[in-house]
């Protein structure tokens, strides 16, 4: 018979092995499902900064795609722009089609997906492979101290017009 | 780089071994035409050759330096070379689907036991040849790929086995005769025989397993970092086909929308396919229609692609001759135009950047009524004409399942073709909502 009690229901959930048993794997299961829920907020840093100097403009060549930040995800470019003039801008590293690394190939003066063979001018405009739209820019500033400042937190899409918003290069 | 004049010293005991082997496959095959098939002159003919493999084999041994002309070799690559770079995926991929269709049409000259062994013979020899070249050699015994060469042989023994049956059957059937599985309709017990059986397969599974992987070093690469990707950039030898669809298509496309309707069509096979027979011995000519398209879907589309992916793709995913050198700054022009600007450069409009949902839907129209045409006119119009009696047999629902599912299948090849023919990037294309086919 039921103990409708407050110790009752205390003596029904510990003081059987049977009620035991079933306390204990309540206990385990709802402690899984709280690890399983906590294993998806993972106890990361979120991300490194998202801005970060690059150098002086005058440390930049015409016509050459930086190399150096490429683990921090940027290409730093300088281009004489048929409008714009003399521009610095900050590619992302990121293919528009999968996702991959591509390479920038000097001697093709092109950067190319090893992935799936997309490939962009230096602009970043895509022009052969797969890839549907160009690579993407950071925003870039001069810093106060003079610097040239890539800000990862902002980027900028040709596709939608982006690319003449006066945040995403800087004129030299 | 270019191929080496002599050959090392490693390079001919193997090719030594593998030419003995070959000569001892044609020894068995000799002796099974000479006694169990009681064919005299086959078996004559068959030690022959099993002697010209041995002679190739015991001079390899003795330091022979044949190798493959470099004529030919160049003649291969510069061929590949063609149509801007491109006619070595489109060479491959036609000779696959007429060998395909070759292979079905005369599958009963094909799948003649001394026809079947000439063609293994015939590759066998090719493949022999072909590895006395450095570029080839690399390729084809890299660790990764061993299994993609088991993956041709293993899968064109089992093409040819079961068309073997099929076209016996079909000619027993011809003659009023019951297919040769009922006539064997012999029972065997679970325990001992099928259990025996699975131990015998497991025990000789686990010991390749421990032989390959003693042999074969694991085909690790350097640690992880998204600043430097491989290049090529594979995906596991199972997945070269979707990667292959990637190059085509977007990754909306191609990653998500193709390979979803893959399985929901691998699902939706015994719903569709509701003829009987075929059920429990093998036929071809009772279920045409349904060999061919599986076939198709299942060799053409899906190991073929496995092989171009493993074998001839090589840096930035260009395209590479069998016996060409994957030089990464091998230049390839693909300039890639879509729809809209063939269709509208010509008439002179052109669409600005950033613009709203109205503009991009004018912009992309061409390709908007392309794709509905496609899906929505071509299948009511099949169904009018000349796949009328598939209509009527098999009721709305089944055959416009089918259609579909059939022109899903059918998009890899088309865009393939259009890729190769007019440069074609995308049919429609809207970057601004990630929507391009």
């Amino acid at each position: 018979m039921a103990d409708k009690s407050r110790r009752g229901f205390l003596r029904t959930i510990f003081g059987t092995w049977f009620g035991i048993a079933w306390t204990a794997l309540t206990a385990s299961a709802a402690g899984m499902t709280l690890g399983t829920i906590r294993f998806l907020y993972p106890n990361a840093l979120s991300e490194p900064p998202s801005k970060f100097k690059v150098g002086f403009p005058s440390d930049f060549e015409t016509g050459q795609v930086d190399n150096r930040f490429k683990d921090q995800n940027a290409w730093i470019v300088r281009i004489r722009d048929p409008q714009l003039g003399d521009i610095i801008y900050a590619l992302s590293t990121t293919c528009t089609h999968l996702g991959c690394t591509p390479n920038w190939l000097e001697g093709e003066q092109k950067f190319k997906c090893p992935c799936h063979g997309s490939g962009f001018k230096i602009t970043g405009v895509n022009f052969e492979g797969p890839a549907p739209r160009p690579l993407e820019r950071w925003a870039i500033r001069i810093a106060e101290d003079g610097q040239l400042e890539v800000d990862k937190s902002k980027k900028f899409q040709k596709e939608l017009g982006q690319w003449d918003d006066p945040e995403s290069y800087v004129k030299v | 780089m270019h191929t080496a004049t002599q050959l090392a010293h490693s390079v001919q005991i193997g090719l030594g071994v593998f030419y003995l082997f070959v000569a001892l496959m044609n020894v068995g095959f000799a002796l099974y035409q000479c006694y169990a098939a009681n064919n005299r002159r086959q078996g004559i003919v068959w030690s022959l050759v099993a002697g010209v493999f041995l002679v190739h084999s015991l001079a390899y041994f003795a330091g022979a330096n044949w190798i493959i002309s470099a004529g030919f070799r160049d003649f291969t690559t510069q061929v590949m070379g063609y149509y801007g770079g491109q006619l070595g995926p489109i060479l491959y991929t036609t000779v696959s689907i007429i060998l395909f269709v070759l292979f079905l049409r005369y599958r009963k000259f094909f799948t003649e036991p001394v026809v079947a062994w000439s063609i293994l013979n015939l590759g066998l020899l090719a493949a022999g040849w072909s590895l006395t070249d450095d570029n080839f050699r690399k390729i084809i015994t890299k660790e990764d790929n061993v299994p993609i060469v088991m993956l041709i042989f293993s899968v064109g023994f089992f093409t040819w086995l079961p068309f073997r049956r099929a076209v016996l059957n079909d000619e027993r059937m011809a003659n009023g005769e019951p297919p040769m599985e009922k006539e064997e309709e012999e029972k065997v017990l679970v325990w001992p025989d099928l259990v025996y059986t699975e131990m015998i397969a497991m025990i000789v599974c686990t010991f390749v397993l421990v032989i390959w992987s003693v042999l074969l070093k694991a085909p690790l690469e350097q640690p992880a970092t998204t600043a430097k990707a491989p290049n090529p950039s594979k995906a596991p030898w199972y997945f070269l086909g979707l990667q292959e669809m990637l190059v085509y298509y977007d990754p909306w496309m191609a990653g998500v929308v193709l390979p979803t309707m893959i399985i929901i069509g691998l699902i939706a096979i015994p719903y569709i396919d509701f003829n009987q027979k075929g059920n429990g011995y093998y036929t071809f000519v009772e279920r045409k229609f349904a060999i061919t398209t599986f076939l198709f879907g299942f060799i053409v589309l899906w190991c073929t692609l496995i092989v171009l992916g493993t074998f001839l793709r090589g840096p930035n995913w260009n395209f590479f001759g069998p016996f060409e050198y994957w030089d990464p700054h091998k230049v390839l022009p693909l300039n890639n135009v879509n729809l809209s600007d063939y269709f509208w450069l010509p008439l002179g409009v052109t669409f600005p950047e950033g613009q709203g949902i109205g503009g991009i839907l004018v912009r992309e129209a061409p390709g908007i009524i392309l794709v509905l045409l496609y899906f929505a006119a071509l299948p009511p119009l099949l169904a009018k004409t000349i796949m009328r009696p598939f209509f009527i047999k098999m009721g709305f629902v089944r055959f416009f399942l089918l259609i579909n599912l059939f022109q899903f299948m059918a998009a890899l090849p088309i865009k393939m073709v259009l890729r190769w023919a007019f440069n074609l990037k995308y049919i429609i294309y809207i970057p601004e909502y990630f929507f391009n086919i």
